[in-house]
C-alpha cells in the first residue's frame, strides 16, 4: 500500500517536471512572471537601472562626495561649475583629466565678484584623495574619497551655493535623506495599509464601516496644508535623525489611506473564493488564512501601489524642505538645496542652482517608469492592451487549446 | 436622485464636524501660542512684555483656555453666525481675510481648470486618434514630464525662463503700477499677462493627467463595434469621432471634475507662495508658521470642505452622467 502511494507520487512529480520543462509558464510562479514581464517594459527597465544607481550614489554618498556636510569655504562663494578639462591652453592633451586654479575678479558692469579660470595652475585631478574624515556604511572611519584635487585648487562639478559649499557634494549627501524618506514612509504605510485595510476588509459589518470613515476624513484633507501644519508642530530644535524621522512618519500618516483601500478591496474579493471557505472549514485559524492564504493572493497588487506612492512622498519630501519646514542645514536633501532657488535673483545670476531640480525629476520620472511596468507586470488584463508580447500570445493559444481540450471531454 | 444626493449631503455634515475638531487640534500642537510668537518677536524689538501684559493677552483672545473650549467656542461662532474668529496677525476678523483673497483664487482656480480642460481634451482626442503618430509621442511625453515635475519646482523654472527672455520674472499677479490702481482695461490686460505663468504651472500635471486619461478613454471607445457599424454605415469619420467616440469618452472626465476643482484649489498652495501670489497659500504659510491659529484653522475647515463639496459633486455628476451606476443605486 505505501509503495504503491509512493510509485504513485513519484509518477506525479516526473509528470509534473516534464510538463514543467516542456511549457515553463505553468509552473512559474506569479512573481517570476512579474519580473519576466517588466523586464519586458523597455521604460522601466530603463528606470530601474537609474533606480539603481542613484540608490548606489545615495549609499556610497560620503566616499564620492569631495566634501563633507560641514564643509565650506567663504572666499569661492556662489562660483560656477568648474569645467573638467583635457586639453590645455597651450594645446596639450593630458591622458588625466584637470582643472584651472579659481581667481576672482570684479565683474566691470555689477561689480559682482565672480570667479575666472586661471590657466596658469593646473590641478590634476586624482583618485582617492584624503579629505573630510567620515564614517563609510556605518561602520569604519576613514579620510579617503573618490576624487578631488590637491590644495589649493578647488573641484565644484557643479558649483557652490551662496556659502561657497560644493553644490556636487550636497547633492549626494542630499540624496540619502531624500531617497530613503519615501522608501522608509512607504514602508511604514505599507504595514499600516496592511494591517488597517485587512482587519477592514475580514471583519467587516461595524469594524469596516468605522475604519472607512475615519479613511474618508484622512483622505478629506487637503494634503499640502496638512502636510505643513503637522511640519509646524515639529519642535523647532530637534535633531537631524529626529526631524528626519518625523517626516517619515508625517508622511506616511497620509499615505498609507490609500494603501488601506487597495487592500480592503483585495480581501474582500478574495474572502468569497472557494478556497478560503474550504480552508475556513477545514478549521483554519484566521491569522494563518490571512497571511497564508489571501495575502499572497494580493500582494503583488500592494506592492505596485506603494512603488506608485512612492514619487508623491519625494515630492513632499522636497516641497516640506523646500518650505524650510523639513531637513534643516547643514544636514541636506534636495528641497533644502532648492531653498536657494527661490529667490528669482538668484536663479538668474546662478542658473546651477537648479541643477538638483534634474535630479528631483529623474527620480520621480523613474520611479512612475517603474511602478506603470510594475502595474503591468502585475495585472494579467493588462497585457491584450498594452503589452504586445510573443509570450501572451502563445500563452493564450495554450489556454485555447486546454479549453478545447476540456470541451471535448 | 433627490434621496440620494440629501443622503449624500447629509452624511457630508458629521465628516466636516470631525474634520474641523482635527484641523483645529493639529494647529494648536505646536508648542508656544501667538502670544508667545508675538512677545519673541518684541523683545527682538526691544520691547519686553511682561507676564501679566502677556497673561492678560491670552485671557483677551481666549488662549488661555484648553484647546477643546477653544474649539468649541470657535465652531459654535463659526455654526451660530457665520463668524470664524479673530486673526491675531492681521488684527481683522478672519471672515473679512478670507474675503479678501477667496477672489484672487477663486479666480486663478477657474482661469486654471478652463486651460486645463480647453489644453487637454483636444490633445487627447488628437494623440488617440493618430495613436503611434510623433504627435502621440511628444504629447505622451509631455505629460510624462509635466506629471513628474513637482509644481512649484516648475515654477521656479517658468520663471527664470521668463526673466531670462523678457527681463521680468513675472512675480505675483499684478505689476507695482496696478497693483492699488482701480479696474481698469489695462490692469485687466496686466493680470492677465501676470495670470500666465501659475496657470500654466498650477494647470500642467491636471492636464497631463486628463490627456492620458481622455487618450485611453478613447483608445477603448473608438474600437467598438457600434464605431465600426457607424463607419460601415457611411459616416463621415469626424461626425463618428464628435456623435459616438468623444461623448462617451468624455464621461468620466466631465464627472471628475468635482475633484480637479479641489486639487487645483489645494494643490496650488506652494506655487502661490513660490510666485508670491495674492492667494490662500501664502496668507496660510505665515498663519501656520505665526501660530495664528484661527485663520490657519478656518483656512484648513475651508479646504477640507471644498475637497467634500468636490467630492460630492463628482459623485453626482458620475450618477447623473452614467445610467449604470443611476440603475444599480435605484436598484440598491
Amino acid at each position: 500500500m505505501v509503495t504503491q502511494a509512493k510509485a504513485l507520487i513519484r509518477r506525479f512529480r516526473n509528470a509534473r517536471s516534464v510538463r514543467a520543462a516542456a511549457r515553463p509558464d505553468q509552473s512559474a510562479s506569479h512573481w517570476r512572471l512579474m519580473y519576466r514581464e517588466l523586464k519586458r517594459h523597455k521604460l522601466a527597465r530603463i528606470s530601474s537601472v537609474v533606480l539603481a544607481m542613484m540608490y548606489t550614489l545615495a549609499l556610497f554618498a560620503p566616499f564620492i562626495a569631495p566634501q563633507g556636510l560641514e564643509n565650506y569655504s567663504s572666499e569661492y562663494m556662489n562660483s560656477k561649475p568648474t569645467v573638467v578639462r583635457f586639453v590645455d591652453a597651450e594645446g596639450n592633451f593630458h591622458l588625466q583629466p584637470f582643472v584651472y586654479g579659481l581667481k576672482s575678479e570684479r565683474d566691470p558692469e555689477t561689480l559682482r565678484k565672480r570667479f575666472v579660470e586661471d590657466p596658469s595652475k593646473l590641478f590634476p585631478i586624482k583618485l582617492f584623495v584624503r579629505g573630510e574624515e567620515y564614517t563609510f556604511l556605518g561602520v569604519f572611519q576613514t579620510n579617503v574619497h573618490l576624487f578631488g584635487v590637491d590644495e589649493p585648487g578647488r573641484i565644484f562639478l557643479f558649483g557652490t551655493d551662496g556659502m561657497g559649499r560644493d553644490l556636487f557634494s550636497r547633492v549626494v549627501l542630499g540624496s540619502q535623506v531624500s531617497l530613503t524618506v519615501p522608501l522608509i514612509g512607504v514602508s511604514i504605510s505599507f504595514v499600516l495599509g496592511l494591517l488597517i485595510g485587512g482587519i477592514s476588509g475580514y471583519a467587516g459589518g461595524r469594524v469596516d464601516a468605522v475604519i472607512q470613515r475615519f479613511i474618508d476624513i484622512v483622505r478629506s484633507f487637503p494634503t499640502l496644508p496638512l502636510w505643513m501644519a503637522l511640519a509646524a508642530a515639529i519642535p523647532p530644535r530637534v535633531g537631524v535623525v529626529e526631524m528626519f524621522f518625523y517626516i517619515t512618519i508625517i508622511m506616511a500618516f497620509i499615505e498609507w489611506t490609500g494603501l488601506a483601500r487597495v487592500v480592503r478591496s483585495k480581501f474582500i474579493a478574495l474572502r468569497a473564493e472557494d478556497y478560503v471557505t474550504a480552508a475556513k472549514i477545514a478549521g483554519v485559524g484566521d491569522l494563518k488564512i490571512i497571511f497564508v492564504h489571501l495575502v499572497p493572493g494580493f500582494i503583488s497588487y500592494l506592492v505596485v501601489a506603494a512603488t506608485l506612492a512612492i514619487p508623491g512622498m519625494i515630492i513632499g519630501e522636497t516641497a516640506m524642505s523646500f518650505l524650510g519646514l523639513g531637513i534643516r542645514s547643514p544636514a541636506t536633501s534636495w528641497g533644502v538645496l532648492m531653498q536657494e532657488a527661490q529667490q528669482i535673483e538668484n536663479v538668474a545670476l546662478y542658473p546651477w542652482k537648479l541643477i538638483p531640480l534634474i535630479f528631483v525629476i529623474i527620480v520621480v520620472l523613474a520611479f512612475n517608469f517603474f511602478g506603470d511596468g510594475l502595474r503591468d507586470a502585475a495585472d494579467p488584463y493588462s497585457h491584450e492592451s498594452g503589452l504586445k508580447s510573443a509570450n501572451r500570445k502563445e500563452k493564450q493559444r495554450w489556454f485555447n487549446r486546454s479549453k478545447g481540450k476540456r470541451m471535448s471531454m | 436622485m433627490v434621496r440620494y444626493i440629501t443622503r449624500r449631503t447629509l452624511v457630508m455634515i458629521p465628516v466636516a464636524l470631525v474634520v474641523s475638531m482635527i484641523v483645529f487640534f493639529i494647529i494648536q500642537l505646536p508648542p508656544g501660542d501667538f502670544i508667545s510668537g508675538y512677545a519673541a518677536k518684541m523683545s527682538t524689538s526691544g520691547e519686553i512684555m511682561d507676564a501679566q501684559a502677556l497673561a492678560q493677552l491670552r485671557e483677551a483672545y481666549g488662549l488661555d483656555q484648553p484647546w477643546y473650549a477653544q474649539y468649541f467656542t470657535w465652531i459654535t461662532g463659526i455654526l451660530t453666525e457665520g463668524d470664524f474668529g479673530y486673526s491675531l496677525s492681521y488684527n481683522r476678523p478672519v471672515a473679512d481675510i478670507i474675503g479678501q483673497y477667496m477672489g484672487i483664487t477663486l479666480l486663478v482656480s477657474i482661469f486654471t481648470m478652463l486651460f486645463t480642460y480647453i489644453i487637454a481634451i483636444p490633445i487627447g482626442v488628437l494623440s488617440a486618434v493618430k495613436q503611434y503618430s510623433w504627435f502621440d509621442y511628444l504629447s505622451t511625453g509631455i505629460g510624462f514630464l509635466g506629471m513628474a515635475t513637482p509644481n512649484f519646482l516648475f515654477a521656479i523654472l517658468l520663471m527664470f525662463l521668463s526673466f531670462r527672455w523678457w527681463g521680468d520674472p513675472m512675480l505675483g499677479l499684478f505689476s507695482p503700477e496696478f497693483a492699488e490702481a482701480p479696474w481698469t482695461y489695462a490692469k485687466w490686460l496686466d493680470l492677465l499677462k501676470h495670470m500666465i505663468i501659475p496657470v500654466i504651472v498650477i494647470g500642467t500635471s491636471n492636464t497631463c493627467e486628463l490627456i492620458r486619461v481622455m487618450r485611453g478613454q478613447m483608445l477603448d471607445e473608438m474600437t467598438k463595434p457600434h464605431i465600426v457599424t457607424a463607419r460601415a454605415k457611411g459616416l463621415p469619420e469626424w461626425r463618428i469621432l464628435v456623435k459616438y467616440s468623444i461623448r462617451a469618452a468624455i464621461n468620466p472626465v466631465i464627472s471628475t471634475i468635482g475633484w480637479s476643482l479641489t486639487t487645483i484649489f489645494t494643490g496650488s498652495t506652494i506655487t502661490a507662495i513660490v510666485l508670491n501670489l495674492p492667494t490662500q497659500g501664502p496668507v496660510m504659510h505665515k498663519a501656520l508658521l505665526s501660530q495664528d491659529m484661527y485663520l490657519a484653522g478656518s483656512w484648513l475647515l475651508l479646504m477640507a470642505v471644498f475637497t467634500l463639496l468636490g467630492t460630492l459633486i463628482s459623485d453626482i455628476l458620475l450618477a447623473l452622467l452614467d445610467p449604470r451606476i443611476r440603475l444599480e443605486r435605484k436598484g440598491a
